[in-house]
């Protein structure tokens, strides 16, 4: 298992350059908006991902709520972390392609507005893991994870129909996408996904680790106070 | 369901005579209530022709910091009183006493709500364009999708580090949906422009969603670790 | 264009800063472990 790691990273680093080449070099630049275009190959695979991220935090909450298993908490606290990493890829990545093409570093659309609420949603999660007591963590956050799934939609459908009321420029237009575009964009998005699937993998080894080190920790603290008492 | 009906009931009207009788925390909070819509009047200057565009977000993040203060109060009491863990004890089930406590910091928020509505209507001369009665479905159910959640958060926060900032960290990005809704409604219908109805409807499922999710995981959380 | 370079610089900070914060702690347990295993 542990071989696979630094064979899986010189794979991971190797389609992450072959996806940038495709990004600055391969990929055709678009009519209107020139070479800031681009920036697209990297802020939507990074959306793509952090969703599916979160989607994980979301199905590992509620099974831990069912069943309790710490496998769960893991694959849940692992989730949300990276998935927050991503999510502020995407914020920070789109304002920069905003700027130059609409003038604009940010507008309340649609979804840029959802991916904030949701970036501030599970950064609130990282809060609330981080000061509650070690016993309760996994059972608050995962209620919070499962809140958050609720909002989601409520979140979209909140937003869409603020904009029919008071509609603006979409960023990041619509319509349809040259193949080759298409085809840059999917390469990126895989090369995305192995290096997250790295990071998470990373991550939850740091956390099974610390967790037998504190389960460890906690049983000698429990002999000395046996080993005082004499 | 008589049961935990009759206790919702009783610990609300504990609640209820508890507040009444400690009148310190009523008096400082309508003060605070009234502060805040004074500060407001001076940030945000009441004569301007816009004034009847913002006054809805105006008044919706007052009463919203009204709310978490209340909020902050009310859990408060119980903990120092180690109410908390009789509760857990005790047989009754936990979804009437999150009833309990939510209908009673509803009511505290309503009465500020309604002692800071008045003085927002004199200070920006506010007059609804729109049909007025749907203002008063927006303050309830808008009032209830802020305390439902916050009533829930607070008693998540309630073992936390730094308990009195947790409650807003949970509370504000969940609401921010509810939060749109209800000064995008105030808004329709004080400028008259537009319908509040979609908005109306968007905070009754908003309420009904989280109350159902309140009420699902309440017991969960109250007996976490 | 300036942006784009700083888009791909940015995302690739943010990726770094995160997994700075994974190596630390990772070093860190290891200390602990050490402790641990000389008591």
């Amino acid at each position: 298992m542990k071989k696979a790691f630094p064979i899986l990273g010189l794979l991971t680093a190797g389609l992450l350059t072959y996806a940038l080449y495709q990004a600055l070099v391969v990929a055709p630049t678009e009519q209107t908006m020139g070479d800031v275009q681009r920036i697209f190959y990297y802020h939507v695979p990074s959306a793509w991902t952090a969703f599916l991220l979160f989607s994980i935090n979301f199905l590992a909450s509620v099974w831990y709520l069912l069943r309790r298993n710490p496998v769960a908490d893991m694959v849940a606290v692992t989730t949300a972390e990276v998935g927050v990493a991503f999510c502020t890829v995407v914020l920070v990545t789109g304002p920069l392609w905003a700027r130059p093409v609409w003038g604009i570093w940010w507008t309340w659309d649609l979804r840029l507005t959802s991916t904030l609420v949701l970036w501030l949603i599970y950064v609130s999660y990282l809060v609330l893991r981080r000061f509650s007591s070690s016993g309760q963590t996994p059972v608050l956050a995962a209620a919070l994870a499962v809140f958050g799934a609720l909002d989601v939609p409520l979140v979209y459908f909140s937003i869409w129909f603020f904009r029919t009321q008071h509609p603006q420029p979409v960023i990041g237009g619509g319509g349809s996408i040259d193949p080759r575009m298409l085809h840059v964009l999917l390469i990126n998005w895989l090369a995305f996904l192995c290096f997250a699937f790295l990071v998470c993998w990373s991550r939850y080894r740091l956390e099974a680790l610390w967790r037998e080190v504190e389960e460890v920790q906690a049983l000698e603290a429990l002999a000395e106070t046996g080993s005082d008492r004499r | 369901m008589s049961a935990p009906t009759g206790i919702t009931w009783a610990t609300l009207a504990k609640d209820i005579r508890l507040e009444w009788r400690s009148k310190d925390a009523i008096n400082s909070m309508l003060f605070f209530a009234l502060l805040v819509v004074v500060v407001f009047s001076f940030s945000f200057d009441p004569n301007a022709e816009e004034s009847r565009h913002i006054a809805g977000g105006l008044v919706w993040v007052a009463f919203l910091f009204a709310a978490v203060v209340a909020l902050n109060q009310t859990w408060a009491r119980e903990l120092r009183n180690q109410v908390l863990d009789a509760y857990r004890v005790s047989p009754a089930p936990a979804n009437a006493l999150f009833l309990a406590k939510a209908l009673g910091n509803f009511l505290f928020v309503a009465v500020l709500e309604a002692l800071m509505t008045p003085l927002f209507i004199i200070f920006y001369k506010l007059r609804a364009l729109g049909p007025a009665w749907q203002l008063i479905a927006i303050a309830v159910l808008g009032t209830w999708a802020l305390v439902v959640n916050g009533t829930f958060f607070a008693a998540m926060s309630l073992r936390t580090r730094s308990r009195e900032i947790m409650l807003p960290l949970l509370l504000f990005p969940i609401s921010l949906p509810a939060l749109l809704s209800m000064v995008e409604a105030t808004t329709n219908i004080l400028t008259g422009e537009n319908s509040a109805k979609f908005w109306i409807v968007l905070l009754a499922t908003y309420d009904v969603v989280f109350t159902t999710g309140c009420l699902a995981l309440f017991e969960t959380v109250l007996h976490a670790e | 264009m300036k942006f784009l370079y700083a888009a791909y610089a940015a995302t690739w900070i943010i990726h770094i800063m995160y997994l700075t914060t994974v190596v630390r702690r990772y070093a860190r347990l290891k200390r602990e472990i050490e402790d641990l295993g000389g008591k």
